[in-house]
């Protein structure tokens, strides 16, 4: 295999903390990078799981980014909607090292919610 | 070179020949802890030696910051002196630093050519400062926080001042622990002390965004200087000494000496070199044997399950078990939960464990503005997983020992944020409201207004059945609201729970403070920033949510002009991408057109642009002017850059703020124009636009009654008649159609614009966050806006002087600053993904 497990997609000091940045994936689905205030990073697919609003563009408090067509919060530890909504968007696995941020190759190539995710199951 | 052997003690020396040799490689906390562990479970098992790169004996590193303080001397941080190491027969080789493992042969080597064979090997090299790699960094004058000899070049440098002989200027680059006890130390040693800081929170892997800005505000009361948000560039030298601290922006520091206190790394040289498994740290099992059985590790340098520590608990819990196992009575190391307490005195912190909330988290925070306290307890499945205590960190070890057992919190909920003394203080006090039931009449409730319980019980049975009656009546948590939760047991308590009648709404979740109440205490307290107001204004929450956040910024952007600096994470998309988001996640852009007119080179331009990015509809709103929609937000810049080319600037059509001025085309052509009705929305919308509003804000003008421009639906409407100008206000075409009501008729130009800027100006000021002129009429009155304007004189006069002084700070074209390569983070891709597969096929 040509490539290791993870992806490097460059410094950290890219994204301003409180903000996110996208990563278009050619043929496949465009990835939200968040950075919080508390320096952590978080990869989503970039569609809120409501009507696939750019997550990547919302008001992120906490953990949580407020998408941006309709408000619906989404946790960035879980893609899951929170409070009364109902739905998921896959996370994608990440790590800093180094300054550089990695995304896990298998994961941004094919994204995926969670198997053990009751809720979705039981809507899907 | 010091080499001191003990003599062997006669008890000892009874059986020379089964002591196994143990080599310990650092002379630090850990090491010396191994030692001490091994030696109380069996002092006969080994021979020690133990090597130390420094000339001197074990101390407690982390008192190093008092020691720089003043607050403690070298004598006083000491460990084990030198007797330790005679009494238990050890051999302390200081200032001779190993070199060389040879684990074939199971010998070490030191710099002075020292061998020394071992049946065990133990290292414990602690940890290496991390040196940033900037140009500069070898300089003269750049050192680090780690040992006794960096304490003594910085007293060294406060010593000495600078050049003139004034106090000495002190740069510290980090705003971790380290760096702010580095710069506190610093700070009592009379130094002028800079903090730069590259993330926007002080200690932001310990504290959250609330504490942290607590935390600056008292160290800059201290006479710090704290940067945050700020990348060091360069060290700027001068004859190879310290000269001066250059910053990614420009900004130059002067410095006479500069700390680097951005980190450590675990130091792995020698084991790496030693051919063992090293991945950040030395690898370790649960009982700290490294990947040869013979070698075991400890403290900073190890990493066990995944995970390396920079703090002293966890590596007392790692002696212990590494010294069971070397006794033959293993345990096992389970990992670490770590707290934090910032040794700085005179400021009480505390943390703990995570704190970055999320899924099931539940946060619970108390605030008390008056005496500068914070605490937020994180509880997830009625468990504690994090806390920060700031000002009262009292209850830290309990809330710690609650964590760290995993306690089951369900039972003291209610009460826990109170701390220990009250949540335990049995079984009647577990609810708060019996808790405040149990309260003498006398107990001060609200100490602002030094209300006591049987004044706020009196008050409630005296017919204020709400929180806001109570406050409005005896005055009871109507200042800080620091005691609104006793209140409102009290009124739970006088009424029971049903009776009480809930006040008005609340600005949002995170506060009991409605909107009106918030931006009255932002003027009165002055609060400017927005952690400053959560903090003094009690927010449950860390930092917010998506509904208050623009809220406050709009707050305190209206209450501060030119003194508050736009918060662009608290905007909404389309106000931080000046383009209004659709809902494929593209945008669309809206050029000003003053007055609804528009020219041949103006349309040529939008053409070419519409052409240019594809834009996949064309269209002409209802604010007279024309929306290119579809275009990609990478696209923006540019196309912002194109229209700016041809004299255009943003339209606002994204914003709450200005839209609008439509104007029919009034006097110089229609045949019924009573005034230049299209001048005068020319004049008007050049003196409002790119004002932030409350909400969206939209202006017609008229010529004639006839009202072509529909002025009477429209937030301000001018309506030109013969003899001047109608001016209307609170008019609005959405859901709730509502026609405007006549504010006045005044006779000239100047009179309608200064009324217009007046009414805007008090709207801004008055209105709640996302309230349209409508509604915000409709609830304060005709008569109430009739009287705020025109019943002290010069009132217009004084509203219009205010707006247009905002407009001197807000007015300008945020496309300008994009098109010219500002913030291009918001507009670009960090990166893109162009799978293998995809890029052979192409």
């Amino acid at each position: 295999m040509p490539f290791g497990k993870w992806l490097d997609i460059g410094p950290v000091d890219q994204i301003e903390p409180g903000t996110a940045r996208t990563l278009p994936v050619e043929g496949g689905e465009e990835i939200a990078v968040f950075r919080t205030v508390r320096n952590d990073i978080f990869a989503l697919v970039n569609k809120c799981p409501h009507k696939q609003g750019p997550l990547s563009q919302g008001i992120i408090h906490g953990n949580v980014v407020a998408c941006p067509l309709h408000n619906w919060n989404i946790s960035l530890e879980t893609g899951r909607a929170l409070g009364d909504d109902k739905g998921c968007v896959p996370t994608i696995p990440s790590k800093v090292e180094g300054g550089r941020m990695f995304l896990l190759r298998d994961a941004v190539l094919n994204p995926q919610i969670p198997v053990d995710d009751s809720d979705v199951a039981a809507a899907a | 070179m010091n080499v001191t052997v003990a003599q062997e003690k006669g008890e000892a020396s009874a059986t020379p020949a089964k002591r196994r040799r143990l080599v310990v490689i650092g002379n630090g906390m850990a090491g010396c802890r191994a030692v001490e562990e091994i030696l109380a479970r069996d002092s006969t098992r080994f021979d020690v030696t133990i090597f130390g790169a420094e000339p001197r004996v074990n101390y407690n590193r982390i008192m190093l910051s008092p020691v720089l303080a003043g607050e403690k001397s070298f004598e006083e941080i000491v460990i084990n002196g030198q007797d330790w190491y005679d009494d238990n027969g050890i051999a302390l080789v200081s200032g001779d630093p190993v070199t060389g493992i040879d684990r074939k042969n199971r010998k070490v080597v030191t710099r002075g050519g020292r061998i020394e064979g071992y049946d065990t090997l133990l290292i414990a090299t602690g940890s290496d400062p991390f040196i940033i790699p900037i140009p500069g960094k070898d300089l003269d004058g750049v050192v680090t926080f780690r040992d006794l000899d960096d304490v003594d070049k910085m007293l060294a440098a406060a010593e000495k001042g600078d050049a003139n002989g004034g106090a000495g200027n002190a740069v510290v680059i980090g705003g971790g622990l380290l760096g702010l006890e580095a710069a506190h130390g610093l700070s009592l040693r009379g130094m002028r002390v800079t903090v730069i800081h590259l993330m926007p929170t002080l200690m932001e892997r310990q504290l959250d965004e609330a504490a942290g800005y607590l935390l600056k505000a008292e160290l800059e009361s201290r006479g710090q200087t704290i940067l945050t948000s700020a990348n060091t560039k360069e060290i700027v030298g001068n004859d190879g000494k310290v000269a001066a601290v250059l910053l990614e922006d420009g900004t130059i520091i002067p410095a006479d000496i500069v700390v680097m206190a951005a980190g450590i790394r675990p130091a792995t040289g020698l084991a790496r070199a030693a051919g063992l498994e090293v991945e950040r740290g030395i690898m370790v099992d649960d009982h700290m044997v490294t990947s040869d059985p013979d070698v075991l590790a400890v403290g900073e340098c190890v990493q066990h399950r995944g995970l390396c520590y920079g703090l002293v608990a966890p590596l007392w819990e790692m002696c212990r078990s590494l010294a069971d196992h070397a006794t033959d009575q293993p345990s096992g190391y389970g990992g670490s939960v770590t707290s934090t307490k910032l040794k700085v005195s005179g400021i009480d912190l505390f943390s703990a464990g995570d704190f970055s909330g999320g899924d099931g988290c539940e946060d619970i925070v108390m605030r008390d503005a008056s005496r500068g306290i914070y605490k937020r307890v994180v509880v997830k499945d009625d468990r504690i997983v994090g806390a920060v205590l700031y000002g009262d960190t009292a209850d830290g070890n309990w809330y710690f020992d609650l964590l760290r057992k995993e306690e089951d919190i369900s039972d003291v909920r209610e009460a826990l944020i109170f701390g220990q003394a009250f949540a335990s203080g049995g079984g009647a006090l577990l609810d708060p409201n019996a808790a405040v039931a149990a309260l003498s009449d006398d107990a001060e409730i609200c100490g602002c207004n030094g209300v006591s319980k049987a004044q706020v019980v009196a008050c409630i049975s005296g017919g204020a059945h709400s929180l806001d009656a109570v406050r409005s009546t005896c005055k009871a948590s109507a200042s800080c609201g620091s005691c609104t939760g006793l209140v409102e047991s009290l009124l739970a308590v006088t009424l029971g729970d049903d009776a009480v009648e809930s006040g008005p709404k609340t600005m949002c979740k995170c506060t009991s403070f409605t909107h009106d109440d918030v931006r009255k205490l932002i003027v009165e307290k002055e609060l400017k920033v927005i952690p400053q107001v959560m903090q003094e204004l009690h927010w449950t929450t860390p930092d917010g949510c998506a509904s208050c956040r623009p809220a406050l910024n709009y707050y305190l952007l209206c209450a501060w002009p030119g003194e508050y600096v736009d918060d662009q994470k608290s905007r909404f998309v389309n106000e931080r991408l000046h383009a209004n988001i659709q809902k494929d996640g593209t945008y669309s852009v809206v050029p000003r057109m003053w007055g609804g007119i528009t020219s041949p080179n103006e349309l040529r331009a939008i053409a070419d642009a519409a052409d240019k990015y594809q834009a996949r509809l064309v269209k002409v709103t209802g604010g007279q002017r024309i929306d290119l929609f579809g275009i990609r937000k990478e696209d923006l810049p540019a196309i912002w850059a194109d229209l700016n080319a041809a004299g255009m600037v943003s339209g606002h059509a994204y914003g709450k703020s200005l839209r609008t001025v439509k104007t029919c085309v009034g006097s110089e052509w229609c045949r019924f124009g009573t005034q230049d009705s299209t001048g005068l929305g020319v004049q008007i919308e050049r003196m409002t636009w790119g004002s932030w509003m409350p909400h969206k804000f939209k202006i017609a003008v008229s010529g004639c009654p006839r009202n072509c421009a529909e002025a009477t639906i429209k937030d301000f409407g001018v309506i030109c008649v013969d003899s001047g100008y109608e001016l209307h206000v609170g008019g609005n075409g959405g859901i709730h159609v509502r026609a405007t009501d006549l504010l006045c008729k005044v006779e000239t130009e100047a009179e309608a614009m200064e009324h217009c800027a007046a009414f805007i100006q008090l709207y801004r000021e008055d209105a709640r966050y996302l309230e349209r002129t409508a509604p915000w009429i409709e609830r304060k009155g005709m008569d109430w806006l009739k009287e705020a304007l025109f019943a002290k004189p010069g009132t217009v006069t004084e509203l219009a002087r205010r707006f247009r002084y905002s407009q001197t700070f807000w007015q300008d074209d945020p496309w300008a600053a994009r098109a010219g390569g500002d913030r291009r983070d918001l507009h670009s891709h960090i990166a893109e993904v162009r799978p293998l597969s995809i890029m052979e096929n192409a």
